[in-house]
């Protein structure tokens, strides 16, 4: 099912017009509302009349998450706090947090993003989906909240931290659809293990999962474990939060809700568009947002944009896999590593829990990568030299995909963190010393 | 006639300080008796093997305590406490092309008591019937 055939599936220059017109009006907009875009538009030598369709969107000034700590908290509003509905702040463990500002418009296209989302899941008014982002400051909890009631279905607001007690509700409410983490979903799976409580017995259908980049392999191992199709629902605060773009039933990328909040892949060096279907830094401009309406914001996620028509008859461009952070992307011995690589190497292997850390340090003057993992409970041996093995077939394979040697250690089980956040799967002590 | 095979509990373990200590308080909170182990190291992990009188009691212990906990079967031979016993047993089932992953020994008074992990345990029990040794098996 498509839950705005009329947006979703408007053929690709009927959206230019309105994505060209949106544009138009944005640029006007800001130049006018946020000093923060007409001081950088001036010191540009740039006028709103020089938009006049989206192409011209690369004229335009960035953003990026310093400019929003910079301006902190409300300097890059565009309007007044008597019109502003509500407020999210990022946690601020980075440095200072960012504020994001939503009128009563965002808040319904925000209700209307995640009702694509959720609809394209193959999720209807009949299902009860339960939410197990937090609910508070980060956008996810409230922002899938808003939009499954505006969509019809019944919400369960479970929020995160007791992970038994969201186990009973999935079983004793008949939930359907569940919209958490991807490492989270993973975590429930090993939860209702351990209350022995049988997956195909509930009644989960599907699972809308965002917040952190995950892998085909993570997908495969979250639909087994969980019986339930699982959709990944792309997501950032700064933009809306969770439901800038979202997978439809063929699973293959994440349909940009383009008519909203504007793509382009970048090189992260240049910050020239890349040829299209090639990788780069993704960057969004929001085009209908009257709040805190944001130009060219730099995500810092490294992905691609897939332009071939989709079999589900949306039009909407699809997002590729994340394939890493610019700024998370790790670069040891001077090569690039991207944790998701790790992830597929370790997803792949049964030997191997889905969990994983990362801990880079320098030695002297060489880089070091360490990669702990959690054998599976039934690979463990009494014998030293099957250990030995099952930890160099890791650390052959993660030779072969990552061009560099990584130093693996096996851990006792449970020993590395599951959290129902992002999980922190690197630690760089290079930068402490 | 008793059960030849051994019920022996291996457990997995990083190398950290007190480690051992977590596994030995938790047998004694259960009343677990540890009749031999011994421990093959590296530099990051360690496997300790464990013989006890009550594995299914120390393996659920174990396990809910969130050790990796394996069990596998070996055999415990029971021969003269003086040189040259052992020599003459391994040459035999070396020659019969039955090898030793790993042993452990403990001797008290006139006997020795030797666990090991034959590559083959049903030829091995074969064989060491056959050169008349005895087995020693204390679990319940």
């Amino acid at each position: 099912m498509i839950w705005n055939e009329n947006k979703e599936c408007m053929s690709r220059d009927e959206r230019r017009e309105l994505q060209s017109s949106r544009l138009r009006k944005l640029v006007d907009y800001v130049y006018h509302n946020t000093p923060f875009y007409r001081n950088k538009m001036q010191a540009m030598n740039l006028l709103p009349s020089d938009i006049k369709d989206i192409d011209d969107i690369v004229k335009l000034p960035f953003t990026t998450k310093q400019d929003l700590r910079d301006t902190y908290p409300y300097g890059m509003f565009a309007a007044p706090i008597r019109d502003i509905v509500r407020l999210h702040a990022s946690t601020g463990t980075t440095g200072k947090p960012t504020v994001v500002g939503y009128t009563r418009q965002d808040l319904a296209v925000w209700q209307e993003a995640i009702a694509r989302v959720i609809t394209a899941a193959g999720g209807a008014r009949q299902d009860i989906i339960s939410v197990g982002y937090g609910y508070g400051l980060f956008t996810g909890g409230l922002g899938f909240h808003y939009g499954v009631e505006h969509m019809g279905a019944t919400v369960i607001p479970t929020s995160t931290g007791n992970s038994e007690k969201h186990v009973r509700l999935l079983r004793d409410f008949g939930i359907t659809g569940l919209a958490v983490t991807p490492s989270y979903a993973l975590y429930l799976s090993e939860v209702m293990d351990k209350m022995g409580i049988d997956p195909a017995s509930l009644q989960l259908r599907f699972a809308n999962l965002g917040g952190e980049p995950w892998s085909p392999q993570m997908r495969k191992d979250i639909e087994q474990k969980l019986h339930l199709k699982a959709y990944n629902c792309y997501g950032l605060s700064e933009i809306v939060g969770p439901g800038v773009a979202y997978e439809c039933e063929e699973q293959n990328g994440s349909h940009f809700n383009e008519d909203h909040f504007y793509p382009e892949i970048l090189c992260p060096d240049t910050l020239q568009p890349v040829p299209a279907g090639d990788t780069g830094e993704l960057v969004i401009t929001t085009l209908t947002k009257t709040g805190m309406p944001l130009l060219r914001y730099r995500t810092k996620d490294i992905t691609s944009l897939d332009y071939a028509p989709c079999p589900c008859g949306r039009t909407n461009v699809r997002l590729n896999a994340i394939l890493g952070r610019s700024d998370d992307m790790l670069i040891i011995r001077g090569i690039n590593v991207y944790p998701s690589q790790v992830e597929s190497v370790i997803l792949d292997m049964p030997e191997f829990e889905p969990h994983y850390l990362l801990i880079v340090d320098r030695v002297g003057i060489l880089d070091s990568l360490e990669v702990q993992v959690e054998v599976r409970s039934e690979y463990y041996s009494d014998e030293l030299s099957t250990i030995l093995a099952l930890k160099k077939k890791l650390s052959d394979r993660l030779k072969s995909v990552l061009s560099i040697k990584a130093a693996v250690k096996l851990v006792e089980p449970n020993s590395i963190e599951r959290t129902a956040g992002k999980s922190k799967r690197v630690i760089d002590k290079r930068e402490l010393k | 006639m008793t059960n030849l095979k051994i019920q022996q509990i291996s457990i997995f373990l990083e190398n950290i300080e007190g480690r051992i200590n977590d596994v030995t308080a938790t047998l004694a909170k259960n009343q677990i008796n540890m009749l031999a182990f011994s421990m093959a190291e590296t530099a990051e992990f360690a496997i300790l093997r464990l013989i006890v009188d009550d594995v299914e009691g120390a393996r659920k212990a174990l396990a809910d305590a969130g050790f990796a906990v394996t069990l596998s079967e070996v055999l415990c031979i029971q021969c003269a406490n003086h040189a040259g016993t052992l020599a003459k047993i391994i040459a035999y089932l070396s020659e019969n092309k039955v090898y030793i992953k790993y042993m452990y020994a403990f001797s008290q008074g006139e006997l020795a008591n030797v666990v090991i992990k034959p590559s083959d345990r049903s030829r091995c029990i074969e064989l060491l019937q056959k050169m008349d040794c005895s087995f020693l098996n204390l679990q319940k």
